[in-house]
């Protein structure tokens, strides 16, 4: 039996956000309903149909923000996800009312090929000139209302990057009456590749006639890249401009991180006041305080690296950095199109994996999807902060570097090699045929990075951590505290009474595992919560340290216990297991829902566990036979 | 003559893009990015040991091409109305 599926969609209006990549929908999205997406200056930042609001006053709309294509024929799976929302394909939506199509002003000759092309399908369509303030001061001048009739398309200007930059844009929508077009007539048929010629021609027709057909470059963006794209000069600042921003997430969190150390022990010394002995206030001070507290810390450091990357996305300079490094991705057989997933994943896997969406290639993605969690994600920066912070002495090498932001360097690149290493090893052995690898990346024109984007980019950075602060970490440093803490020791037990515990026991018996690399049972112990995120593995350290401790050092700061508790060895041991360990089981989770099934997830974990394993036991017995055990 | 043996900086256009048979849909790719025939290309530069990748200016959009699907655009000198 056939059963057909009956949706019921909202009754108002949807209108769909198409354009080329980077041409600035989500920008123009953003500006309509309010949202927050994220914008940066590069192509594929949307690869996902993203929905929101539009509130006119006499009606509301619904805007459909899609990922960014270059023609009507999809090549990868985020091209298609806008192919099939306007064909009215998509499961779950209905057929756009109306199409905004976005185009860059200061491009019109490849961006109007694709107006041609959605107006081929017949769908009611409204052009948007985007970034008109750009084109202006270029002295691109677009007559409008000659556009209008060469297209027989009405068409509004907008300013993307400007508050109120869509009046125009809500004007037109406002006065658009949505009951007298129709979007039935529709044809199914996708514009050929035969066609693209034929579409070339009559832009430049267009282009001509309205005196628009000169080309005109950005001279400032050329400025820069002669220096910043220079085949000597280029890779120098790069490697420069990357080593600045480790040696700032250290130099310059010291200030507020105190504060906040100093704010978690006025609050923990409060509470012991305040509560009698107890198993509450046990609860609450060594588990939460101590827990959260030992995370908190180290919110400055990530909205440091933060910073960086947002303005490195904004301005512009992150193709071109990918660019740069096009070679050593290419000579282990990488698409240059995996760049821009795996720089993602430095903030965090999942969307690093999702990006993947844009690489056309299946084994390429593939690839590029097996190796995104060797990027060291800023979860992992307060694992790393913490052991350094604690274990690497804060002084000087040569030149000025400090010693602390050089190791965390090093680990970020450790992790960058172990990634390229995997993906040589899969191309000798599991390529089949000679290899095409393509990068067919643009390189915008540059921006100056806009203030409100960065202010907004470090708030939802700062809430995502705040949420899972308050809930994954929340809820698992209370499992542990309760794991840790019963059952009771035995009448006349020696020793801690945590070694006694559902945790001391479970410890015990995962650091015979953990012994060949160093781990003791506290480390193994709190290795298990911690798969389900990384941070989750400080919190946890400072509940099991601050419950064995006793009451009267859980104000103590986490550090100085594990300098007294651990040796070099067994610190760098951990480091090194943080660089490939696959303590994520969101990631785990990305990975199964975009490969569709258990085989992919499976082979990741294992091979990341062995590759820790093997790296920590290295690392381990070296460090030993130097004498630092 | 290929794209990827045209020097630095000098302006031609596009003849037509050869196809690919271990990865046909590389030829529509490039076709939508504005590889069409007649469009003018200009190599910006290239990267040191043995120019791979290119900085590639296409009609008005720069791209970074690798070598290898540079080497599938033909390019010819501009004609008078160029």
């Amino acid at each position: 039996m056939t059963e057909s599926k009956i949706h019921f969609f909202p009754k108002e209006p949807l209108v769909a956000l198409v354009g080329n990549p980077n041409s600035g929908k989500t920008s123009l999205f953003n500006l309509l309903t309010g949202g927050k997406q994220k914008v940066a200056n590069y192509a594929g930042v949307t690869v996902e149909r993203k929905e929101g609001k539009l509130d006119l006053g006499s009606q509301s709309l619904r805007i459909l923000d899609l990922p960014g294509v270059y023609s009507l024929y999809p090549r990868s799976l985020d091209e298609e996800i806008t192919c099939n929302v306007l064909l009215g394909r998509a499961t779950g939506e209905k057929k756009p009312d109306l199409v905004l199509c976005v185009l860059d002003a200061t491009n019109l000759r490849r961006n109007l090929r694709l107006v041609l092309a959605v107006k081929r399908m017949r769908l009611p369509c409204i052009v948007v000139i985007n970034m008109m303030d750009i084109a202006r001061k270029r002295g691109i001048d677009i007559n409008l209302s000659k556009l209008e009739q060469e297209l027989q398309l009405p068409i509004v200007e907008s300013i993307g990057i400007q508050t109120k930059g869509d009046k125009a844009v809500r004007e037109k929508l406002a006065a658009y009456d949505f009951k007298t077009h129709d979007n039935t007539l529709n044809s199914t048929e996708i514009s050929d590749h035969q066609l693209i010629e034929a579409d070339n021609t009559v832009v430049q027709g267009i282009l001509k006639r309205m005196g628009l057909d000169q080309i005109i470059a950005d001279p400032l963006s050329d400025r820069f890249d002669r220096i910043l794209l220079h085949p000597i000069v280029g890779p120098i600042i790069l490697f420069i401009v990357l080593f600045f921003i480790f040696q700032a997430v250290f130099s310059w969190a010291e200030y507020p991180k105190e504060m906040i150390e100093a704010g978690t022990d006025f609050v923990s010394q409060f509470i012991s006041n305040l509560l009698p002995e107890g198993w509450l206030q046990s609860l609450l001070v060594h588990g939460v305080i101590a827990g959260l507290g030992g995370v908190l810390v180290f919110l400055p450091q990530i909205l440091i690296l933060f910073f960086f990357i947002l303005l490195l996305e904004e301005s512009g300079y992150l193709p071109r950095a990918a660019y740069l490094l096009d070679r050593l991705m290419g000579s282990v057989g990488l698409s240059g199109r995996s760049f821009i997933p795996l720089l993602s994943s430095f903030a965090c896997a999942i969307p690093g994996i999702m990006a993947t969406r844009t690489i056309s290639n299946a084994r390429d993605r593939l690839v590029t999807i097996l190796i995104a969690p060797l990027m060291t994600c800023s979860a992992r920066l307060p694992v790393y902060a913490l052991l350094i912070g604690a274990f690497i002495p804060a002084r000087k090498i040569a030149f000025g570097i400090e010693l602390q932001g050089f190791v965390l360097f090093a680990l970020y690149a450790a992790g960058i090699l172990g990634a390229m290493l995997v993906a040589w090893i899969l191309k000798t052995f599991l390529s089949s045929q000679k290899a095409f690898h393509p990068l067919m990346m643009e390189l915008p024109n540059y921006h100056m990075p806009s203030f409100k984007n960065i202010v907004i980019g470090l708030w939802q950075r700062t809430i995502i951590f705040l949420k899972r602060v308050g809930g994954t970490i929340l809820l698992l440093t209370i499992a542990l505290w309760f794991l840790a803490s019963y059952p009771n020791p035995p009448l006349g037990a020696i020793g801690p009474a945590i070694e006694y515990s559902y945790a001391g026991m479970l410890g015990k018996a995962l650091a015979i595992i953990f012994a060949p690399i160093g781990f003791n049972w506290e480390i193994s112990i709190a290795l298990v919560p911690g798969l389900a995120a990384r941070e989750v593995v400080v919190s946890s350290l400072a509940t099991v340290y601050a419950i064995a401790g006793q009451a009267s050092s859980a104000e103590e700061a986490l550090t100085p216990i594990l300098q007294q508790g651990w040796s070099l060895a067994t610190a760098l041991s951990l480091l090194v297991w943080f660089v490939f360990a696959p303590q994520c089981l969101s990631t785990i989770a990305v990975v199964k829902r975009e490969t569709g099934g258990y085989k992919i997830p499976m082979i990741m974990l294992t091979y990341l566990f062995s590759l820790a394993y093997l790296a920590s036991f290295i690392t381990y017995q070296t460090a030993l036979y130097f004498g630092l055990g | 003559m290929r794209l990827n043996q045209l020097p630095i900086n000098v302006t031609q256009r596009v003849k037509k893009v050869n196809p690919f048979t271990l990865m046909p849909e590389i030829e529509h790719q490039l076709a939508d990015i504005g590889f069409i025939p007649g469009e003018k290309v200009t190599v910006l530069r290239k990267n040191l040991f043995g120019g791979d990748p290119m900085m590639i200016r296409i009609g008005l959009s720069t791209f970074a091409l690798r070598k290898q699907e540079a080497e599938l655009i033909e390019v010819e000198d501009l004609k008078d109305n160029d």
